[in-house]
């Protein structure tokens, strides 16, 4: 296939937190000053990207409950054991198949398994905090996890963290590549977040939202939330050298 | 429309389509998900990593490497970085599989430790031709990813010894300031008989690196 055929929606900046945004404090000397150059001819360099079919995973790569086992105590993480679940479409309401999906997160008390992390809330011997997997022929993606908790974090004297999941999605180009964050439904901590506030349309915040859905949820088991994730459009273009 | 003037061929969004889903930073801990034996995980069967060609792969072997600087000049030890390039014929390959000699995907990082650099051990891609027939020179797409970076922050590596393609290139022409062109070409040193190739990425200020919208 010749990708120069392909095209993809253009990214709306204004919808997507601008790079400077100066109530979450790191932005403000991590943002380029300079505009960024427009490429008004992409090209096959932007319009394609790696497809990851072949790349082995483990049994367990989209389980966060058993991919993590303490050898001398083997056990399940403490928490709210949920399903994370949702369907990867592009803009025109195309289900992207075969995708990577890739997730990381803190514990159920707000505390990341990495080095760097010295939040006093405890490691959960059991808990790793990060899955991966490919959708499936229709745009799904699944993983069983733990609810993480909130954690605060330096940004002003008191700042929080809402519980989210940070979610990473390549899609069919380096043009879609996404990386977003997931917030649950109702928590208070969303509006009051510096980083959530980078955005500034109220409706592109909704489209971090997982929603609780019951009817995925297990009976006595786990709950389940659904976070669908929307990559830029993509068609064929036609007349292009007219 | 002038004749010789392209035409943007991306898409405006419109109100009958979905809305993307916004972007948030990769944040601190990025390497949990992305880098797991930066974060102190242990790895999986096979991960995504810098080693995108080994010694059986056709082509120049070259490593690349640089830094990340802040606005206020200082190294920024938390970022991610993801690489998409050619090969050697200036073809892209889209299967990735850690079996065969050559992925033209690959990640990166920096860290607290060392000079925090990034680095990929890779082939020196081919010159690739745009869909108007026009040849881009060899380059390496990059994107950076961190704490306090909103959305990705798209780039490009070209090479100092590509001197006569860098100049023809339509993507390098397309920057209006040539002295702003310079910063993505990596400067070419000889180590230890290996070829190596440097691009230290200034996210703001003086010699601020150019960054993309495609």
């Amino acid at each position: 296939m010749h990708d120069d055929n392909k095209r993809y929606v253009e990214r709306d900046r204004n919808w997507h937190p601008p790079a400077y945004a100066p109530g979450y404090k790191t932005s403000v000397a991590r943002s380029p000053r300079q505009a960024l150059v427009s490429l008004h001819q992409s090209s096959v360099s932007e319009l394609t990207g790696p497809d990851f079919r072949q790349l082995r995973m483990g049994p367990y790569d989209n389980d966060l409950l058993m991919n993590f086992r303490d050898a001398a105590t083997p056990g399940l993480p403490v928490g709210e054991r949920i399903i994370l679940f949702g369907r990867v479409v592009d803009q025109f309401g195309k289900p992207v198949p075969h995708t990577l999906v890739e997730m990381w997160q803190a514990n159920a008390g707000g505390r990341y398994r990495h080095k760097k992390d010295a939040y006093l809330a405890p490691l959960d011997p059991n808990f790793g905090g990060v899955g991966r997997c490919l959708t499936d022929e229709d745009g799904w993606y699944r993983f069983r996890t733990i609810k993480p908790g909130p954690y605060p974090w330096l940004n002003g004297i008191n700042t929080w963290r809402p519980a989210h999941i940070h979610v990473s999605v390549m899609g069919p180009a380096i043009s879609t590549r996404l990386i977003t964050q997931m917030y649950f439904e109702g928590d208070p901590l969303i509006p009051i977040c510096p980083i959530v506030k980078t955005i500034n349309d109220p409706e592109a915040v909704e489209t971090m939202i997982g929603r609780l859905d019951m009817s995925r949820s297990k009976p006595m088991d786990c709950l389940a939330y659904r976070f669908d994730l929307v990559v830029r459009g993509e068609l064929q273009t036609y007349f292009e050298n007219q | 429309m002038h004749k010789h003037m392209q035409q943007p061929n991306s898409l405006s969004c419109s109100e009958l389509m979905l809305r993307e889903t916004a972007s948030q930073t990769a944040g601190p801990y990025v390497h949990i998900g992305l880098a797991l034996h930066v974060a102190g995980l242990p790895a999986r069967d096979e991960e995504i990593w810098n080693r995108m060609a080994g010694p059986e792969a056709e082509g120049e072997p070259i490593e690349v490497v640089g830094t990340v600087i802040d606005g206020n000049g200082d190294l920024v030890r938390d970022a991610l970085l993801e690489a998409w390039q050619a090969d050697s014929q200036g073809r892209y390959r889209t299967e990735f599989d850690l079996e065969q000699p050559f992925n033209g995907f690959g990640r990166t990082a920096t860290t607290a430790e060392g000079g925090s650099e990034w680095s990929l051990t890779t082939i020196k891609p081919g010159a690739v031709t745009r869909g108007d027939g026009k040849v881009m020179a060899p380059h390496i797409n990059l994107a950076i990813f961190a704490r306090g970076i909103n959305i990705q922050l798209q780039t490009r590596l070209y090479f100092e010894d590509e001197a006569e393609a860098n100049v023809a290139c339509p993507v390098l022409n397309a920057i209006e300031s040539p002295t702003r062109r310079q910063t993505l070409i990596a400067k070419r040193e000889a180590v230890d008989g290996k070829v190596r190739y440097r691009l230290d990425i200034r996210l703001q200020g003086e010699g601020e690196t150019v960054f993309f919208d495609f």
